[in-house]
């Protein structure tokens, strides 16, 4: 039992507040990932669990223990670093096996362990090497396969496919996804990559200066986000936004359109998925700027009342620069924000 | 200048400051290593020799200078204190250096900069301002004409480069690689032991060695507080006036020759040391 509990942690590094009152609580055998920009705080608040950093307030929860004043080695967990940390002086066998070595288990048993873990990750081959004889993917397997052995109860994994290129960072994605959900640890995974998160993650917590914006299952993310924050940062192209002013009655003014919407009375920002949009003798006008043809769909960047617009569509349709396309909303997949509070309104 | 007499003027130019380069670098050369053979070749001739005019310009290979120098009167007990003073600073330069530069490389504390600038500092600082109040000092508190004084005196000559070159190795090594260590068992000490001192260790060994050179050559602290125990530099100076012309050679050359390969062996570490030095 691993569940992990983070209550009202805080971190400043000076006067700079690089982490607001996180609240979040991983479930045992949990995959969390950790999601958001560059500099939103994700290595912070994983280095405070890891016990490499300490909060400036708040408590950190492993397994019904708290742990924020025990040093790292005492905390049940295993980490992954960014730019693997692999020690350059000892063979791959001897990197695995160091934490078993450190609990002083016996030779035959750090063997079968090595050995077991090197397995998994394909490295079996390489035992004998040292880190400069290896290739960065090579490595990265090294450093999850040290961390494995470990039998950790907390795998924390800081970017660890950020520094592969893009087809080795999708195949080692399926392949550690499928080895930890094989190993009943729970995990923490930090990445700045939406696909990544997406496709990994049993539930994603997207981090937005310094805060937790909205932690949720990949699909509730997409398809709910609970900030508009999180609706432009997920998606590839990211939710459209309009402005839209009350009709009265539940129906709104969108671009001179009337949609159904929520009962309200303060104007609203009108959301949808760049997917969810249908040519249609009725909808928004959209001014079509640039076709960008992608093989399974046609990416068209348009004009909607002024504001930038971008519909992902049949690539089937022959659509040219200049061209006004009327693109009807798929009524069940409108969202609605807030704009004073840019949160989501139901 | 227009661009045409540029155009002619050019190779010619090149050349001629390709001939000043060469130049300088021969004048440098030679500047070096014409005193260098000349005591090589008055080393490996006999007294005779030495002692003779017009001189030769290639070795005898004659080995009776040396054994002079090896039966001169006190001039081993001399070659036995230079050994045990050097390997002395040796020891308790890294031992007090190594420590201050992990901790400039891995702590950020106040004033850390100054303090960097200020270890460098000692070393402008003149040894004869301070040799007179150290000699009464040291005959104050017993330490004079020993050993472990006179090391106690090279190791703060010293301490400066153990501490500048050991923290440029430090600066060299991840911090991640200690953090992975933390992660995996270790404590802060087991991780230094396990993970960073294998991965300097040939580094630490450059600075000791010059520590050990820094204080083979040192010659004015050593005859000031020396008398009976002279270490081989000041025996040297002390008896320079009366000792013959074959004899100085070849204290010269076994004084040349062991810090000359220590260096050579430790370049690499020296230029790294003043690459960070120099920021
Ligand atoms: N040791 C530190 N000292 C000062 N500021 C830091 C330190 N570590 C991180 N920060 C700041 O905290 C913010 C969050 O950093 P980080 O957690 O590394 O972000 P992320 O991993 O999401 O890119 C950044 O603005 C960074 O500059
Ligand atoms: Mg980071």
């Amino acid at each position: 039992m691993a569940e992990i509990q983070i209550k009202n942690v805080a971190k400043r590094f000076g006067s700079y507040q690089a982490l607001h009152d996180i609240n979040l609580t991983i479930q045992d055998q949990e995959f969390m990932v950790l999601l958001g920009a560059s500099g939103c705080g994700k290595t912070t608040l994983l280095r405070i669990i890891a016990g490499l950093e300490t909060a400036t307030e708040g408590e950190v929860w492993i397994g019904g223990r708290r742990v924020d004043h025990l040093p790292p080695k005492d905390r049940g967990i295993a980490m992954v670093f960014q730019n693997y940390a692999v020690f350059p002086h000892l063979t791959v066998f001897e990197n695995i096996g160091f934490g078993l070595r450190m609990q002083k288990l016996p030779n035959d048993e750090v063997k079968r362990r090595v050995e077991r873990t090197a397995g998994l990750m394909h490295i079996d081959q390489l035992l004998g090497r040292y880190s400069g004889e290896l290739s960065g993917g090579q490595r990265q397997r090294v450093a999850v396969a040290r961390a494995l052995a470990m039998e950790p109860d907390v795998i924390l994994m800081d970017e660890p496919l950020s520094n592969l290129d893009a087809l080795l960072r999708m195949e080692m994605r399926a392949e550690l996804k499928g080895v930890l959900a094989e190993s009943n640890t729970t995990a923490i995974y930090v990445t700045h990559d939406q696909v990544e998160a997406m496709s990994m993650a049993d539930r994603i917590s997207v981090m937005h200066q310094g805060k937790i914006v909205q932690a949720a299952s990949p699909i509730e993310v997409y398809r709910n986000p609970a900030a508009e924050f999180v609706a432009g940062f997920i998606g590839n192209p990211p939710m459209n936004f309009l402005p839209a002013t009350p009709a009265g009655d539940g129906k709104w003014t969108v671009a001179g359109q009337i949609l159904d919407g929520p009962s309200r009375t303060t104007p609203l920002h009108f959301a949808i998925r760049p997917e969810d949009l249908r040519p249609a003798d009725t909808g928004l006008a959209a001014t079509v700027k640039v076709v960008e043809p992608l093989g399974a769909h046609l990416l068209v960047t348009c004009s909607v009342d002024g504001a930038l617009f971008r519909a992902v569509l049949d690539s089937d349709l022959t659509v040219r620069r200049g061209d006004t396309l009327t693109l009807a909303p798929q009524p069940d997949r409108v969202r609605w924000f807030d704009p004073e509070t840019t949160l989501a309104v139901a | 200048m227009t661009p045409v007499t540029t155009d002619v003027a050019a190779p010619d130019t090149r050349r001629a400051g390709r001939y000043v380069y060469i130049a300088a670098v021969v004048l440098l050369c030679a500047w070096v290593l014409v005193p260098l053979y000349f005591l090589l070749i008055n080393t490996l001739s006999s007294p005779e020799t030495v002692n003779s005019f017009p001189k030769p310009f290639l070795p005898e290979f004659d080995l009776g200078s040396l054994g002079f120098f090896a039966g001169f009167a006190g001039i081993l007990t001399a070659l036995k204190n230079s050994i045990l003073v050097a390997g002395l600073t040796m020891i308790m330069s890294i031992l007090i250096g190594a420590p201050a530069g992990y901790a400039l490389s891995r702590f950020d504390f106040r004033g850390k900069e100054a303090f960097r600038l200020l270890i460098l500092l000692t070393r402008a600082f003149p040894l004869p301002l301070l040799a007179l109040p150290l000699a009464v000092m040291f005959i104050q508190t017993g330490l004079d004409d020993t050993v472990f004084g006179l090391s106690l005196v090279h190791t703060t000559l010293a301490i400066p480069f153990a501490v500048l070159i050991t923290f440029s190795l430090f600066s060299g090594i991840p911090l991640e690689l200690e953090e992975a260590a933390w992660t995996l068992g270790c404590t802060r000490l087991t991780a230094f032991t396990k993970v960073v001192l294998p991965l300097i260790l040939p580094g630490i060994t450059a600075s000791a060695i010059f520590a050990f050179v820094i204080s083979w050559n040192e010659v004015f602290a050593a005859a000031v507080l020396t008398i009976e125990n002279r270490t081989l530099t000041a025996f040297l100076l002390q008896n320079l006036d009366t000792s013959p012309l074959h004899l100085k050679f070849a204290g010269g050359f076994i004084l040349v020759v062991p810090a000359l390969i220590f260096i050579f062996a430790v370049r690499k570490y020296l230029f790294a040391m003043w690459g960070i030095a120099n920021r």
